[in-house]
Order: C-alpha cells, then structure tokens, then sequence
C-alpha cells in the first residue's frame, strides 16, 4: 500500500490517532505531513512526548483534541511552538497526564483492560484539574467518564502503598508508527530505544507502519527476538525511506538540526508558518520530493555512523 | 577564575551526585550535571533516561532525551515503561537522583511545568509533566534547577505539575506519596535548600558578590537567610573537565 492510501483509509476527519516516536526521534513524519496534505480534520491525538509529529499536526490544523504529557521537543522547543499557541488561542482543547500514565494507558489498551494503577502525580493538579468536560465524556463513547481516579490499595498496605491513581486505557482508532525494518507482512524491528510504541500500536484498532528498509517475508523470521510487534496487529505497511525525517532513525540519520531550528523560527510567525506549510508540505507531493528538497549533500551529513547510530559531529548549534 | 552561571550552577549540581547514584536527567543543564558527575567526581555514577535508555556512554551531549545519542553503549535500550518502572519500584528507584526545572516553584519546592493562568484557558502554556510528576512522585532525593525571578519563585502555583513536599512535613505522606522530596534548588544566584522539620525552603549559599538580600528581591515569599554561606565556585579542574568532557562543542554553554 503507498502512503496515500494508507493515511486515506485509516486517518479519518474526528479520528482518534495517536504517534509513536519521541521528540526529534523517530515520528512518523512522512505520515504525519500526509495527513496535512490530507487535510485531515478535528483529530484527538494522544501522545506522551511526541514533540515534532504532534507540533506540525497540530500547525497544519489537523487537531481539535489532544491529551499529552510533554509538548516540548527538547533543546529545539522548549515548548512546542504551534502547541503553545494553539492552546492559548484556544484552537485546541488539552488534557494533561505525565509520560508514565500515558504509557500506561496504552499499555492498558493493548491489554483490553480498563484501567491501570500507578504511584505517580498523587496531591498534584494532574489530579484536581480535568481539561474535558463531564458533557463531553458522556456525548464521546470514545471517552471514559473521568479522567483519572484515585483508589485506596485493596490489598491493604501491601508494597508499602497506601494509595493508587488509575489511569484509564485508551484504544485509538489509528496508531502510526515509523520502524527501522518491516517485512510486507507488517513484522516490525525497532533498532534502539523503543519508548511506547509497542505498546501503542498493539493498543489501536489500525496500526500503519512506515520503514525505513522492507525485508524479505523470511529475513525478519530469523533473529526475531528483536521483533517487537507481530504482523498480527499491523492493518498497512508502508516502505518511506527517510520517513521519519526530520527527526531521527537510530542507526539511518540523525534528526536535522538546520531543518528544526528552521522550523521553530517559521513556526512562531502565522504568516511564515504558512509559506512554510506551502513550501514543505504542500509543495512535496511525497516525502521523497522533501528529501529531495533537502539534497544529497545535507542527507549525506546527517546518516548514521555505523559504530554509534547517531552522526558524530554533526554540526548541532 | 572566569566561569559562568550556568557552568556553576552544573558544577554545584554534580557535586551533590555520588558514585552509587543513578542519575534521572533530562534535557539542557540537567544533562550537562549528570555528565559533570561523571567525568569529575563520581564516575561509577549511572546516567538514566526517561526513555528507556541505561547507563549511556555520552561521547556528544544529547539535546533531548529521545536524541539517538542517549542509545549508545548503554546496558539496557527499553522504553518508557521500563524507565518508569525502574524508579517506581522501591529496591532501583531509592537509588535514582532525579533533576528537574520548572517555571514555577513554591516554597515546598512543587513545581508547575504546565499553565500560567486558568488550566482551560491560560495566558502561557508550558510542555506540560513530561516524567517530570513521575520522578518527583517515585525518588527519595531530587535537584531542582530554576532562575531566580520573582514571577518564578511564588506564594501559590498556577498548576502544580510536580509534587515536593505539598503543603508541608506531612505532605506527601498524606497524599499517598512514597517519602523523599526535593533535596535543593540551584539557581543563577545561589543555592535553597529544605529544613528538616518544617520543610520549608531556606537559603543555603549565595553564590560569591551575590548578597541574600538580592536574592529575597527576586523571590515572592521569604525565607530564612540565616544559614547562607558563600557557595564555593568551581575549580580549574572542574571547568577542565566540564568543557572539554561534557559539551566541548558548546551547545548548552553556549
């Protein structure tokens, strides 16, 4: 299945999607800038620290609804721009949870449970402060009736634990990943860290996979200790070289630090933010037209060194 | 010696890490204490990432916690629940040091990373928790990092985002909370830390020409003064070690 497709069948308007990756870490952005050419409405998006993926879909007005833990993207963001202002111009409306409830709750997901319990943001106003309304709980029946809840341990005292906080599951109807090896199966290897996104793509009732190399059905059979989702839950698999550029794939390409930094000064202005999703995103049919874009020279400066990973002395500044 | 703020501010950090310390860091400065600990005064000390990575060999610093750098010659690359899960069990996390910042601080020593303003409608959004709630809910001991400023150093949090000692000595025993609590907060101008018994925030040491009543000047509520002395700046060896070990390309010292 190409790419078009994919995002056309699965992404749709009011859809509840959630990313994988990790601020400039392997997002799915190749997915993610089809969805703006889409032009992909009203999206809930769930995500724990997806800072690039989550930033451009909700500049390219893709998202109405979004509960999140982080919406940084490290050095490059130290609050993700277009978030912010969304948020404070109330195009948007937020929940807050932190990274381990969020996590949690995918996990719970992909569990078929309804809840998890953890120790983390007990006394907090992760707690006290709720970013839907009860009246929009009970319109959603893609949402639970409250947002979080704190229970006393049933099994008194045991672990030393006296309190829990239950975070509920969440089952999106799309979860999008970007994977260094997929077979046309939909096998997927993840090299290096793989944050939630196990846990994310088993947790959704379609999962797209985007990679960066497409394997033989047999190739990934062998060693498959290092597979960490099965064909069994993947609804589309797509081969996007380079698709989670610019953000980094561990072992291909180091995110862009010129491509990010350019983004984060395009992204404070409405009108420069507009030339640049005129530019990059609705000027590039494809990925392939923006990898192009970028050139062979740039590419080059940022692939992988094959001892570390990452592009050693790549100039960051 | 010429040193800067920031490179103080990192080396009073590593100092406070020791050799059996695992070290929860996230992304800028909080980074730059971790690797200082380890290349000056605690070397056998673990750098530790939310995501998922353990014990990362840092030849570059990274620039966030997802950056690919953290995932070199590490002992384990998990994921976020294996992160999480390390500091919430009780046996690892007593042994995780967590570093954190906000935009907001509270003489318990909570923190607000989210709002300033209504929740539902506020006049500044932040990032928001990140693991930063986590960490402060699951580890005995954690460092703060924050910019002396008045509009940051409050009677009241717009938000809290992270808990410290909540409202006092019984705070997060009340709440449910494992015991612990911020251990101190450094700043551009000095270093606080937290009394004993009433938990309260206290001036521990003016950083040197930095007098505590310009210090009080850039705090909404006061503290006690009494026990400040002057904070001894870096060495030779230490600004040495932290400029050409840690971040010799200058991306977080500018």
């Amino acid at each position: 299945m190409d790419l078009t497709t994919a995002v056309g069948t699965y992404v749709k308007d009011g859809c509840h999607l959630s990313l994988g990756g990790f601020t400039i870490n392997r997002n799915p952005m190749a997915a993610v800038y089809e969805i703006i050419r889409q032009k992909v409405k009203n999206i809930h998006l769930y995500a724990h620290s997806n800072g690039q993926g989550v930033d451009e879909l909700i500049g390219g007005s893709c998202v109405s609804h979004l509960e999140i833990a982080y919406g940084g993207n490290g050095k490059f963001a130290s609050t993700c721009i277009r978030f912010r202002k969304a948020v404070e111009e109330n195009l948007i409306q937020v929940e807050d949870y932190t990274n381990y409830q969020m996590t949690l709750r995918f996990l719970a997901g992909a569990m078929g449970i309804p809840f998890l319990p953890c120790r983390s943001s007990l006394g907090t106003d992760i707690i006290n402060k709720w970013g839907f309304s009860d009246e929009m709980r009970k319109k959603s029946d893609k949402l639970p009736n409250e947002k979080l809840t704190v229970m006393d341990n049933p099994f008194s005292g045991w672990l030393d634990t006296e309190k829990v906080v239950l975070v509920p599951a969440i089952q999106p109807d799309v979860t999008i990943v970007h994977v260094q090896k997929a077979d046309p199966r939909g096998n997927c290897r993840i090299q290096g860290l793989t944050f939630a996104d196990a846990e994310q793509a088993k947790a959704a009732k379609h999962l797209i996979v985007t990679c960066e190399e497409l394997c033989d059905n047999d190739q990934l059979k062998t060693d498959s200790d290092q597979n960490q989702i099965p064909f069994i839950h993947v609804d589309a698999v797509v081969h996007v070289p380079h698709g989670a550029y610019p953000t980094a794939c561990y072992h291909h390409y180091d995110y862009d630090p010129q491509y990010l930094k350019a983004y984060g000064q395009k992204a404070t202005d409405d009108t420069a933010h507009g030339a640049y999703l005129e530019e990059m995103i609705y000027g590039c049919p494809t990925h392939d037209d923006l990898i192009a874009k970028a050139g062979p020279e740039h590419m080059a400066a940022i692939a992988a060194d094959p001892q570390t990973g990452y592009a050693r002395n790549l100039d960051r500044k | 010696m010429e040193y800067t703020l920031k490179e103080m501010m990192a080396i009073t950090a590593a100092r406070e890490i020791k050799n059996e310390d695992i070290v929860f860091c996230g992304t800028g400065i909080s980074m730059l204490a971790a690797m200082a600990a380890k290349n000056i005064n605690a070397p056998e000390s673990v750098i530790f990432f939310e995501t998922g990575a353990i014990d990362s060999k840092l030849e570059e610093i990274p620039l966030a916690v997802g950056d690919p750098r953290v995932m070199y010659h590490t002992s384990a690359n998990g994921g976020l629940l294996d992160s999480f899960a390390t500091m919430q069990n009780a046996i690892t996390g007593k042994h995780v040091v967590g570093i954190l910042g906000a935009a907001q601080v509270d003489k318990f020593g909570n923190l607000n990373s989210t709002v300033i303003g209504d929740y539902n409608s506020p006049k500044i959004r932040f990032s928001g928790s990140g693991g930063g709630c986590d960490v402060a809910s699951f580890v005995p001991r954690s460092i703060i990092f924050m910019q002396h400023e008045k509009r940051k150093f409050v009677n009241k949090l717009d938000y809290l985002t992270s808990p410290g000692y909540l409202d006092g000595p019984d705070g997060r025993k009340n709440a449910g909370l494992i015991p612990g609590g911020p251990e101190m907060v450094i700043t551009n101008m000095g270093v606080m830390r937290f009394d004993d018994t009433t938990k309260e925030m206290y001036l521990a040491a003016c950083y040197p020409g930095i007098t505590p009543q310009e210090i009080l000047e850039k705090m909404e509520f006061s503290v006690d003064i009494s026990r400040a002395d002057e904070a001894t700046p870096p060495t030779q060896e230490e600004l040495t070690l932290l400029r050409e070990k840690c971040d010799h390309q200058r991306l977080i010292l500018g």
